[in-house]
């Protein structure tokens, strides 16, 4: 039971069940849609940015509750941090899910996205987690086609 | 009404079938006594695949160990003994399905090959622009994508038979839809999403009536209901070896010998031509015609063995099992407000597609995987299905014969897990 109370920490069921920033952003500058076809989680992510700063964050879709949880977090720590503040989060907050680092050396600077270490033991969840990043990034790129995990 | 289904063991009926002994079977398949996180494995997920009894393991490896070799063109003793084995198969497919001749039984990768070389070569050699091909709502993936390839390719219209909330077509709408532009009918027998039986006997009498052929995706069917092709006298059938207790990679293709004579080989190369020169080729007679290339010879064998372990159990006493299955689960998981059954047709066979309260199928499946219950989350390969009902995903434990009472007793209190963690 341990490793599931790792993964379904207090945290991430309240996100899950009060996802914030959660909502279409009418004044955003650039948006992307992504898709798991795995399981069918779809997600949109709005952000408005001021040069080069992320001033909103908000999301839309329905997903798993990792995969809520994820997205909701996200939008939270992103906030007031530079595009390249949020590539280089990304690329950390991959290696704690995926498992790449040692957990330690990773913490720091992570807040509350340490909460997701726990899908490390859960390879099949990794895309889950990574879904919003994943179309976080694609609408830095402002790209127009829709993210896909596979 | 759609009268009762005659082709299909209407389970727990037939006063004469001998209930099976479940745990004596289950000394058979090496799998299911491994441990899955410390637990005994719950194996539920035989919708997308099933175990392997020994027997099909021990054919494999007496095919390679004791006479592999190519088949159909060797002279040596190795070559007859595997072509023998290789043409035994053959005629066990012929015997399960109950078809004319063997040369109605063409060996595929699977249900999707099988499905896909339809749509590819009849498709091509009969149907023309304008026509529309009518499937069913309920259909898996499989028997949607290949029939739009070939639609776009000579401009055909697809057509879809609607269904209700509980997952049963409209069959009231189904006659209405087989018009003169209907020139063919592709429809599912079980559905593997909800476990819908489809009344495809009643179904293919009235297309027939019309001059419609029709192909049945028996990939859930074959392996969980007696399934009789001259019964039901539809004009293709196809399954997957693996769903039915038999190796990958192999699959059977039933189709009457008067469209297969006249349906154009669906790939070219070695074993499916009579005579090759460069001007011109002559093919080979059926089922060859289609089967182009060296074989899975040791799977379709595999495939042969599965039948046997099957056929020896007997396809009434397994249905009759499983809907017993059905029933106690059905019962097992209503216990539980928070459970919502998604497909609750009249008839229905061993699938059960579930929800928990809000809690997405995903979690639901990783909650039960650390219990060793192992189900399938997610759309199952049937999004309209799903869009259908207007839900994402479901979860979904599907039954086997191998499966007990005891096992639907785990997954019920894994279900409680599920509710804990996300109480």
């Amino acid at each position: 039971m341990s490793y599931l109370q790792d993964l379904y920490q207090e945290i991430i069921l309240d996100h899950n069940k009060r996802p914030r920033n959660c909502g279409k952003l009418d004044c955003a500058t650039c948006q992307a849609n992504g898709y798991n076809p795995l399981c069918g989680d779809k997600i949109t992510i709005y952000l408005r940015l001021e040069g080069d700063r992320v001033q909103e964050c908000t999301f839309e879709g329905n997903g798993c509750a990792i995969s809520t949880a994820s997205a909701s977090l996200m939008t939270e720590i992103i906030k007031g941090k530079t595009i390249d503040e949020v590539k280089e989060l990304f690329e950390r907050f991959h290696d704690l899910v995926t498992g790449q680092e040692e957990l330690d050396e990773l913490k720091t600077g992570l807040g509350k996205l340490q909460a997701l270490a726990g899908v490390r033991e859960f390879p099949m969840r990794v895309k889950c987690a990574t879904l919003a990043w994943h179309t976080l990034n694609a609408a830095l790129r402002s790209e127009e086609t829709p993210v896909s995990t596979e | 009404m759609v009268p009762s289904e005659s082709a299909l063991a209407v389970p727990g009926l037939d006063a004469n079938t001998i209930p099976l002994d479940v745990y004596r079977i289950r000394e058979d398949f090496p799998l299911l006594k491994r441990e899955v996180h410390g637990k005994p494995l719950v194996y539920l997920d035989n919708a997308a695949t099933t175990q392997k009894p020994q027997a099909v393991l021990d054919a494999l490896m007496e095919a390679y160990s004791g006479y592999y070799s190519n088949i159909h063109r060797g002279v040596h003793w190795l070559s007859q003994q595997a072509t023998t084995a290789h043409e035994q198969a053959r005629r066990k497919v012929k015997e399960f399905l109950n078809a004319r001749h063997e040369r109605e039984i063409v060996f595929t990768r699977n249900a999707t090959e099988s499905i896909n070389l339809v749509a590819s070569s009849y498709g091509r050699a009969f149907l023309r622009e304008g026509d529309e091909i009518l499937i069913s709502a309920l259909e898996h993936h499989a028997n949607i994508v290949p029939w739009q390839l070939i639609g776009e390719e000579k401009g055909l219209k697809l057509r879809v038979i609607p269904m209700n909330d509980a997952g049963e077509l409209l069959l009231d709408e189904y006659p209405r839809m087989l018009t003169e532009k209907t020139k063919f009918v592709a429809l599912s027998h079980l559905s593997n999403a909800l476990g819908t039986i489809n009344p495809v006997k009643e179904m293919i009498r009235q297309a027939h009536e019309r001059g419609i052929p029709v192909l049945v995706d028996g990939a859930q069917s074959a392996p969980h209901l007696k399934v009789d092709v001259r019964d039901l006298d539809c004009d293709f059938f196809v399954f997957s070896g693996h769903k039915l207790f038999g190796p990958t990679g192999i699959g059977v293709l039933f189709g009457k010998e008067k469209w297969l004579d006249r349906m154009p080989p669906y790939q070219g190369g070695g074993d499916m031509i009579h005579y090759v020169s460069f001007e011109k080729t002559y093919f080979n007679e059926i089922p060859y015609k289609f089967e182009a290339g060296t074989p899975h010879i040791a799977g379709a064998i595999g495939l042969g063995a599965a039948i046997d372990y099957v056929r020896a159990i007997g396809m009434d006493a397994i249905a009759a099992h499983e809907h017993e299955l059905l029933e106690y689960a059905t019962q097992v998981v209503s216990q539980y407000p928070e459970v919502r059954i998604v497909g609750t047709a009249k008839n229905k066979a061993g699938v059960l597609s579930f929800l928990i309260g809000e809690i997405h199928p995903h979690d639901i499946g990783t909650i039960l995987d650390q219990e060793g219950v192992a189900i399938r989350t997610g759309h199952h390969c049937a999004q309209p299905v799903m869009d259908r009902l207007g839900i994402p995903a479901t979860a979904r434990a599907s039954f086997a014969f191998y499966n007990t009472k005891e096992e639907i007793d785990i997954l019920g209190k894994s279900i409680q897990k599920v509710l804990e963690v996300f109480r």
